[in-house]
């Protein structure tokens, strides 16, 4: 073929390849026009698989609600499911991929304190925006996070306060025990610090640590018999994970009943007691912010929901759909950022956040959320529960209304100083 | 609240056998319900105090959360029959919109005292017995005289003697200084953490200085009882250590045994052992999973299926494992460590996709829940003596057929000489295949042993290998006597340790120890293969 | 230095510095964002991190390939070097913590007053750095002395270094250690007075990364072609042998062994920042495992095939688990699998017997 030809026949082919490149790029943008992509930042291997395997699938159950009714100002969610696989360096780098790569307008994820404060620089420097919705230890708050979960004050002091009262038991002596992490760490110091202005002594707080997974409880409670022979004890358990198992079992085999030393424990819900024989628990406790047992309307809509989502998925607890209070803060967080983003017309992070001040939704605890106009923390309701055998809760006590969230416990000396607020500006 | 109890037991003992009421009375029965907590703690009373048998029986279903409310009606439910509460009579059809009525401990702690109360006269000895028993930790002064009354009619020597301790207990501040010391001599004599708490609030000093009891005999008295009651807990204490060492030990025996016979025959550590550890817990879970769907009577039994269950398809698991990757890297362990391990990740992932990311749930059948009591201060856990025994049965059972069958004789043959072995006829690569069946098999025992006292998830195996590596290392190839010693005294180092410094400490100490113990004697406590441990 | 590489070697190695000194640094500083050739911080992030591995990947090499030695608790050794540097930039947040006060934020819920003793010094930054090289070769200088003595081999030897970093971990673990327990440490702000995230920074680290990298593979190179290199490949292959021939292997095999260790804890320096965390799990066994599957990967005893086993195995797990999460530990023990059975020389081997293919044709 000659020169011209080759030209002639180029100008052919690009000719039709610009038009369709063009056509295509019109169409892409259309589409594209009406969906807003949304990343879910939750490890779906690893240690933590067991507990955030299901926030990922009621994040996607929400969307799917959400698309069903419209999506958000018109725009369909798209969501990004990420895997940082239980390993916190991962979840640095997946979150600086959601907000660089994919361009996520929100990132709804985290569980452990690790992963949220590995990933906290990553959104204070890209000027993201995250949903966390698990209880937590405080002590932070940053412009780029809105708090779903409970603080300190939303859960364990008002199990403490219970289990004081006539009503709990009229425990005198504590027993902390906890993994050892900052979440056990830093309750058990506000807790402590709570107990002293109760008038309790160090001589009656043991405060014990065990590492991750640890599986052999038979010393610990030796030695919780032991202390409760110098008076009526409750132990207020931060175990987390799967060690909280083996610690029940070992319980309820050395004949250690709920009615002589109650255990509350503020990271174990109906999730956790899926592996777990109950029968030897019924009576030990749990402080949460939401129990399935809960009997309201729009507990039975969302229980009934998650089922049936549940079973079109095959997910595979979808025999035995439980949910629990984790799931129920990021139903409640989702709801809420689509309410932001529809009061401030935008996605822009920065709109959003100011129009996420006092957003209120109806939830399933049967209360109204509201996040707080400053504190970007939720208030929500405390419920306290026993085991029953089934694995359920029984809600035992319950605060009237929602309580306001204190992310700077004023049992820790410092705290006076710090503003109930954010700092204003990004470091960006 | 105790004197309540207290007028509560008498008014028991003295309506005891008046006859009983046409119905019970609907307010105090409204109270018990809807009341709030003092309410119920009254209504509880008085229903005591009527001594109706039907009364009884509404605290009972109470504590075992049978009763339901239909509007304003109590109801007793038992499946789909319930009878009124009030009058006794039944109801029928059930209503369909019904509410729990919820329990919490401090109600069932008075539900389980008055019907103690009511079981305190009751034909049964054992019921009383346990009645007594159970009014040992809420006993207060105001019981005494019925304590002493309930003593004068008992003719039962157990049931006597649990009601002399709580008059005991209750006499310590008696007005007598004589029925003190006798209170006192009786209590030295308990070994319950109850006594020495007791005990010690006699010796206390007030604010300003001077002692709570002021009789200085009555002082010492209490000095001495207390003594002899701590030394008695101290021993308790021991015992519950000694214990708690064997239960690890016979743990990590269950899981490094088989191990050690794969390493001592083939040289290869297999890495993907704590995978066919939980292979064999899956398998139990699916078991019991089965009975408890298809044959729920036989619940109880479920073991005696899941056992062979987990030992057969771990066995088969390492079989095929054998056959299909490490027959190959034959004479390259250290490839044979990496691809093992590539295997663990493999099942691992693919148990999480088959069942679930989540634990699933194995239930204890009931002669494993609970335990027994050698002293009050320890509890022996069923389950783990059961597995301390059952370990014990696996070894034997090992032994025997290590020494006694021709796969045995094979094997330590294989293990001793691998070249010999194959000149005179022994078919080592056959032989390899079924030691590594047998081995995985054991792992397979021991996860079916692992899934009753703690969690069955994905990463079971992973907090046993390394454990598992070290008593195997420890305790060298070639024989089992080393692989017993080894386990049952890393159990023993480890608990007690961690009695002393805590469970993390102990087990990096334990670790060192290896480490360098290791550098000692690299071919570990009993080996069979001579100094170098050559690649 | 001439004899270290062929021309086609040198000419790689050029061209893999050009683009490390030259290509990223444009496209990530001088291009703007909307251009389409920017590379952005994630990408640069993501490559230096690669190439720490890399530099690991190589010290692994040089004690598994050419010693013989294989070590599955090469981890704890890098994160030993990431702590030390990570001490410093703790020090470095200064005032700007949570909580305001001089010590990091953990020590104040934990309720302690003053640094614990092991942090004395680690305002400065040259203690860190010697601190990075110091720690892990003191503590693999010990450990190996006392294992190579016993002549404790093979998989004993590989079990034990499972054990060391086991326990390294659990202690690490536990917050009254002082090392931050689960969190570690994380939220640094300045290095050396240079502020961690920009991207200046960013790339600076990157580029000393880097060099560290191609200096990595040139002084294991000239180990490996000289006599020394020659003696290691005796004591893999046939350790009594040389013994007889009147060589201490203890002090040949100490010598790389520590030499791999300190390698390791400067890889883990350069990783801590441009990562903006380090914390217990670092040390696990499963990471130190992993370490050597990149190296039988690439293609043992030959160090280039240790960077692309790194370079290979990392970037796919970046990728599954991003597109497909639930398979990638599928994929990581099928490769583990095939790559034993089937790929004993790795993809290095692959190439050379390619390559010998067709130059035979």
């Amino acid at each position: 073929m000659d020169r011209r030809g080759f030209i002639k026949s180029l100008k052919n082919l690009l000719g039709p390849a610009i038009a369709a490149m063009l056509a295509a790029s019109v169409t892409q943008a259309s589409a594209a026009d009406k969906v807003v992509k949304v990343g879910v930042l939750h490890s779906l291997s690893g240690t933590m698989a067991i507990s955030e395997t299901v926030l990922k699938d009621v994040a996607l159950m929400t969307f799917d609600e959400i698309n069903a009714k419209g999506g958000v100002m018109g725009y369909k969610i798209e969501p990004v499911v990420v895997d940082p696989a239980s390993n916190w360096p991962l979840f640095a780098e997946k979150a600086r991929q959601l907000l660089t790569q994919d361009k996520v307008a929100a990132v709804f994820g985290c569980w452990t304190s690790v992963s949220r404060k590995s990933v906290l620089p990553v959104f204070e420097e890209l000027n993201g925006l995250l949903f966390y919705p698990v209880q937590y230890e405080g002590e932070e708050l940053s412009k780029n996070v809105f708090y779903t979960g409970a603080a300190p004050n939303q859960q364990a002091i008002p199990a403490v306060e219970y289990l004081m009262s006539k009503e709990g038991g009229g425990a005198k002596r504590f027993f902390l025990l906890g993994t050892d992490y900052v979440y056990p760490r830093t309750t058990n110091k506000i807790l402590r610090a709570f107990l002293h202005s109760k008038g309790v002594d160090d001589k009656d707080i043991a405060e014990v640590y065990t590492p991750f997974s640890h599986t052999d409880y038979q010393t610990i409670v030796g030695n919780i018999k032991q202390f409760a022979a110098g008076g009526k004890t409750a132990v207020i358990s931060t175990i987390n994970g799967d060690s909280n198992v083996p610690f029940y079992k070992e319980l309820g085999n050395q004949g250690l009943k709920a009615t002589d030393v109650p255990v509350v424990a503020f990271s174990v819900g109906e999730e956790e007691l899926r592996g777990v024989d109950t029968k030897p628990l019924v009576g030990h406790l749990a402080a949460w912010n939401y129990f399935m047992s809960l009997k309201n309307a729009s507990n039975d809509d969302f229980k009934k929901e998650w089922a049936a989502y549940a079973k079109a998925k095959k997910l595979s607890s979808a025999d035995k759909p439980l949910t629990n209070d984790p799931m129920e803060a990021t139903y409640i967080g989702i709801h809420m950022w689509k309410q932001a983003v529809e009061k401030a017309h935008s996605f822009d992070v920065d709109k959003v956040i100011v129009a996420m001040a006092g957003q209120q939704f109806k939830a399933p605890s049967g209360f109204v959320a509201e996040m707080d106009s400053k504190n970007h923390h939720l208030h929500k309701p405390v419920f306290i529960g026993e085991v029953k055998s089934d694995g359920q809760f029984s809600v035992v006590w319950k605060t009237k209304g929602p309580i306001r969230a204190q992310p700077w416990s004023p049992f820790i000396p410092g705290n006076d100083k710090k503003k109930d607020e954010p700092e204003g500006k990004s470091k960006v | 609240m105790m004197r309540r109890l207290a007028w509560l037991i008498g008014a028991a003992m003295l309506m005891a056998s008046a006859a009983p009421v046409a119905a019970l009375d609907a307010a105090v029965v409204d109270r018990l319900v809807f009341g709030d907590g003092d309410e119920k703690s009254r209504a509880i009373d008085a229903l005591v105090a009527e001594g109706d048998p039907r009364a009884e029986r509404l605290l009972q279903a109470l504590a075992d959360e049978n009763v339901q409310t239909a509007g304003q009606r109590v109801l007793i439910v038992n499946g789909d029959a319930a009878i009124d509460a009030v009058t006794g009579a039944a109801v029928a059809p059930l209503p369909a919109d019904r509410d729990d009525v919820v329990v919490n401990n401090r109600l069932r702690r008075e539900l389980s005292a008055a019907l103690a109360a009511f079981k305190l006269t009751a034909p049964s000895r054992d019921v009383r017995l346990s009645a007594a028993r159970q009014l040992a930790d809420s006993a207060d002064a105001a019981m005494l005289p019925l304590i002493k009354r309930a003593l004068g009619s008992e003719q039962d020597v157990a049931v006597r003697s649990s009601l002399e301790s709580i008059a005991a207990t209750l006499e310590l501040h008696a007005d007598d200084r004589n029925v003190r010391l006798a209170a006192i001599r009786r209590l030295g004599q308990s070994s319950s953490g109850n006594a020495k708490t007791l005990l010690l609030g006699l010796l206390e000093r007030t604010p300003a200085g001077t002692y709570v009891e002021t009789d200085e005999e009555v002082r010492s008295a209490a000095q001495s009882g207390l003594r002899a009651v701590d030394n008695r807990l101290a021993w308790g204490e021991r015992v519950g250590l000694l214990f708690a060492g064997v239960s690890l030990g016979s743990i990590l025996l269950l899981a490094a045994l088989g191990l050690a016979i794969t390493y001592g025959l083939m040289g290869v550590i297999n890495m993907a052992h704590g995978e066919l550890i939980m292979v064999g817990a899956y398998a139990t879970y699916v078991v019991q999973s089965f009975f408890r769907s298809h044959l729920p009577q036989w619940f109880d039994f479920y073991l005696l299926l899941g056992m062979p269950a987990a030992f057969v398809a771990a066995a088969l698991v390492g079989m095929a494992l054998e056959r299909a990757v490490i027959r190959f890297l034959y004479g390259r362990p250290l490839e044979t460590l990496l691809a093992t391990w590539g295997i663990s990740l493999v099942l691992i992932q693919a148990v999480r996709s088959i069942f679930g990311a989540q634990n699933v749930q194995v239930e204890n059948p009931a002669f494993m829940s609970g335990g027994i009591e050698l002293l009050a201060n320890v509890v022996l856990p069923w389950n783990r003596i059961v597995i301390i025994f059952f370990a014990a049965a696996v070894l034997i059972a090992m032994g025997l057929l290590l020494s006694r069958t021709r796969l045995g004789l094979f094997v330590r043959g294989v293990t001793q000489n691998r070249a010999m072995a194959a000149c005179v006829g022994v078919p080592t690569r056959r032989v390899d295949t079924w030691a590594f069946g047998l081995g995985s098999g054991i792992a397979g025992l021991a996860g079916c042993a692992l899934s009753q006292i703690g969690n069955v998830g994905p990463d079971l195996g992973q907090s046993y290998i390394v454990d598992s590596f070290m008593v195997v290392v420890l305790g060298g190839v070639g024989q089992l006597a080393g692989t017993v010693y080894a386990a049952i005294g890393l159990g023993f180092a480890n608990k007690l340790l961690e009695s002393w410094s805590g469970a993390v400490l102990a087990k990096i100490a334990v670790l060192i120890f290896i480490i360098v113990f290791i550098q000692k004697r690299p071919q570990g406590l009993f080996a069979l293969k001579g100094r170098a441990v050559d690649a | 230095m001439a004899r270290l590489y062929g021309p086609r070697g040198w000419a790689a190695i050029g061209l893999s510095a050009a683009v490390l000194f030259v290509l990223f640094p444009l496209a990530n500083l001088a291009l703007p964002e909307g251009n389409p050739l920017h590379l952005s911080a994630y990408w640069v992030t993501l490559a230096g991190k690669i190439m720490c591995y890399a530099i690991v990947a190589v010290a692994m090499d040089l004690i598994w390939g050419y010693a013989g030695i294989l070590s599955l608790g090469h981890g704890l050794f890098f994160a030993l070097g990431g702590y030390a540097m990570g001490m410093h930039l703790m020090r470095e947040i200064g005032r700007e913590g949570q909580y305001r006060s001089d010590l990091p934020d953990f020590m104040v819920f934990l309720d302690w007053k003053t640094f614990p003793w092991h942090w004395w010094g680690t305002e400065h930054f040259w203690w860190s750095a010697l601190l990075v090289v110091l720690v892990p070769g003191l503590l693999a200088l010990v450990f190996g002395y006392f294992a190579f003595r016993s002549r404790i081999r093979g998989v004993y030897f590989s079990i034990i270094t499972q054990a060391l970093t086991f326990a390294a971990m659990l202690l690490f673990f536990r917050n009254e250690t002082g090392f931050g327990g689960n969190n570690g440490f994380t939220d640094f702000k300045r290095i050396l007075g240079f502020t961690v995230y920009t991207p200046q920074t960013r790339m600076a680290l990157f580029a000393i990364t880097g060099a560290m990298l191609i200096g990595t593979l040139l002084l294991g190179r000239y180990l490996v072609t000289s006599r020394f290199g020659r003696v290691l490949e005796a004591v893999r292959d046939a350790e009594q042998r040389i013994m007889f021939c009147g060589y201490n292997t203890l002090y040949y095999k100490l010598f790389v062994w520590t030499l791999s260790a300190v390698i390791c804890g400067i890889a883990g320096a350069l990783y801590v920042p441009q990562v903006g965390i380090i914390n217990p799990s670092e040390m696990s066994p499963a990471n130190s495992i992993e370490i050597a599957i990149w190296v039988a990967v690439g293609g043992r005893g030959t160090l280039t095939g240790a960077i692309l086993g790194a370079a290979l195995v990392n970037g796919a797990k970046s990728f599954f688990t991003q597109a497909f999460p639930e398979y990638w530990l599928y994929v990581l023990g099928l490769l583990f699998i095939l790559v034993t059975l089937f790929l004993p020389h790795g993809v290095m081997g692959l190439l050379a017997t390619a390559g010998r293919r067709k130059a035979a044709s």
